[in-house]
Order: C-alpha cells, then sequence, then structure tokens
C-alpha cells in the first residue's frame, strides 16, 4: 500500500505503524509519531493499522528556539 | 530563585538550542552560560540520518531541563498535537506553545493560543505561551491555566529588543506575582540586563547568541548582563529626575561666601 511518510510516498508491506517504522528502519531510534494528524503514542503503534493514502509523521528531537 | 511551575532555577537566563555553528558551541554556550533550560522541538526524522537522535544525545549530556516547542504551529490542533508529541518524546509536561498567526513578524495568533492553552491546561500541562504583551490576552491565559507568561520584546529573531516598554512596564505591573518570561527579539546583552531592571522574571535568548561571532563569548555577556539586571533590580534603583543632584556633598565648599 502507499503511505504518506513525512511528506513522500512510500510503497509498504507492513499493515500497523509499528511495523511500518520498522519496515522504514527507525528501529529503535527516538521517534514520535502522527497518523493523518493524530497522534499515537508509542504503545499503540502496534494497535494502530494503517491503510492506502494515510499520511504517516515520525518526528524526533530537533534545535528549537 | 526563579520559580516556573515546580521548578527552583539559579539561572534567570533560558537558551534556544537553533542555529548554531555546530554542536559544539551549542554546548559550550549552554556551559558558558550556566543555563538550566534549553527549548527544542521536533522535526521530521529521516530513518538514514537520524539527526534528530545525535542532538537528543547532546541535551541529555548538558543534563539541563528541556522546554519543548511547538514552533511552527499555525493551528490549535497543530498546537496541541505538536505538545503531545514533545511530552511523549522529551518525558516533560513543560510546553512552550507557539501558534503563529502572521509569517512576517512571527506574531502569536493570541485567540488560537489561548484555545490551545486551555485545552493542555486542562490535560495537566505546564504551558509557557509564548504571547505578545496585550493585558487581556495575559489574563486570558492565566484564566486558562497558565502559571508563566511569556511575552515578545520583539519579533523572533529580529534583535529589536524591547520593543514596546511602555506595554511591558503594564503587564508587569498588572501580574506582580505572575513569572514573566521576555521570549524572542532581545539582540545584545543590554537588552536583557533592560527586562530584567524592568521587573521581568527571567529572558529567554536564542538568535543573539547563536548567530553571533562568538556564540560562547556572548553566552557568557548574556548571563553576566541577566545577573547585573536581576541584581540591579533587587538593589532598589534610584528614580529618573529632570534636574542635575550634586553628588559631592555641599556643605563646606570653599571660596564660598
Amino acid at each position: 500500500m502507499k503511505i504518506l511518510v513525512n511528506g513522500a510516498w512510500r510503497e509498504l508491506k507492513a499493515g500497523e505503524l509499528s511495523g511500518v517504522l520498522e519496515e522504514l528502519g527507525y528501529g529503535e531510534a527516538i521517534v514520535t509519531t502522527a497518523v493523518n494528524g493524530e497522534f499515537v503514542a508509542r504503545g499503540l503503534r502496534l494497535h494502530t493499522p494503517l491503510s492506502d493514502g494515510d499520511r504517516v509523521e515520525v518526528l524526533a528531537p530537533m534545535q528549537g528556539g | 530563585m526563579l520559580k516556573l511551575y515546580q521548578e527552583t532555577l539559579r539561572s534567570r537566563l533560558l537558551l534556544g538550542t537553533a542555529r548554531y555553528p555546530s554542536p559544539a558551541l551549542l554546548t559550550e554556550a549552554v556551559r558558558a552560560a550556566a543555563a538550566e533550560v534549553v527549548t527544542v522541538s521536533l522535526r521530521r526524522e529521516s530513518a538514514g540520518e537520524r539527526a534528530g537522535q545525535g542532538f537528543w544525545s547532546i541535551i541529555r549530556e548538558l543534563g539541563v531541563r528541556v522546554l519543548p516547542n511547538t514552533a511552527g504551529c499555525h493551528s490549535v490542533k497543530e498546537a496541541v498535537t505538536t505538545a503531545h508529541m514533545g511530552r511523549e518524546v522529551f518525558g516533560t509536561t513543560w510546553v512552550k506553545l507557539e501558534v503563529i498567526g502572521e509569517d512576517d513578524t512571527l506574531q502569536p495568533d493570541v485567540f488560537g493560543l489561548t484555545e490551545a492553552a486551555r485545552i493542555l491546561c486542562a490535560e495537566g500541562f505546564e504551558v509557557f505561551p509564548y504571547t505578545t504583551e496585550d493585558l487581556v490576552v495575559a489574563e486570558r491565559l492565566l484564566a486558562a491555566g497558565c502559571r508563566v507568561l511569556m511575552p515578545w520584546g520583539a519579533p523572533i529573531g529580529s534583535g529589536r529588543g524591547l520593543n514596546n516598554l511602555f506595554a511591558l512596564r503594564a503587564l508587569r505591573a498588572h501580574f506582580p506575582e505572575v513569572p514573566l518570561v521576555i521570549d524572542a527579539g532581545l539582540g545584545v546583552p543590554s537588552h536583557a540586563a533592560q527586562a530584567l531592571e524592568l521587573g521581568f522574571d527571567a529572558v529567554l535568548v536564542n538568535t543573539a547568541i547563536a548567530q553571533a561571532r562568538d556564540p560562547v563569548r556572548m553566552a557568557s555577556a548574556f548571563a553576566r548582563a541577566v545577573e547585573a539586571g536581576w541584581n540591579a533590580r533587587e538593589s532598589g534603583p534610584i528614580e529618573a529626575r529632570d534636574f542635575a543632584a550634586p553628588s559631592t556633598p555641599v556643605v563646606g565648599t570653599a571660596f564660598r561666601p
């Protein structure tokens, strides 16, 4: 299925958010996620199914003012 | 000592972490300033580069408190979602709440800001709202549950200092018990000293230090200015007057009849 990850379309096999993160290579990285503009807590990633056209944001700590 | 929510701090200089020439200079600047609170943000992470992981380990090694921001958010929904994401990653209920209303000045959308503040305070966040000097907005933010306010000195990154002295003085006078942190727009240490002399509790500085030719030395200069301003305030400065008052005693002056 095609998922929009951080603004770029990706063809992915995994069916839920935790699998998608694994497939994309985030592994153990400290990230926080949102699907279609809604925050998805770490503990819920395994239980968050994705479907074609979903928008996923994967964010990490960054410099800020 | 400065009290921000439950945290008691020695330093009245909060630092932003963006726009430094290198991570090493950021680290050195934070140490030179003896800062105890730094602002951080969230950005899209690429699985390949993992830029955020390195940055986060640098911040953790500094052992300072982090204040995650919602920079770049233009709506209540974006800001609230970003606050949730920041809480998860940074493990703190502190949030520097920014809802931007206008792109040229990065002026806060104070309507969105008060709404987002109300939602986040109700959820248990400790909100540091980036606001203007408007008294009525300040009142609404306090009613929403904010216990610290962060009025701008001038637009972010402009280096103009305290643009609206009259209104900032009024804000200080209206809310004598509320910790007020001047956030944004300071350019040189004298601006910071002025803010503390006016009775503001602290300042948050980023660009003026990060973009200085020597950020570490500038961080130290700001720290000294903040300390000087605070000590001056606590020392009870004299009132300005219109005419001279001789500082040398006039009694016993020679060559007088």
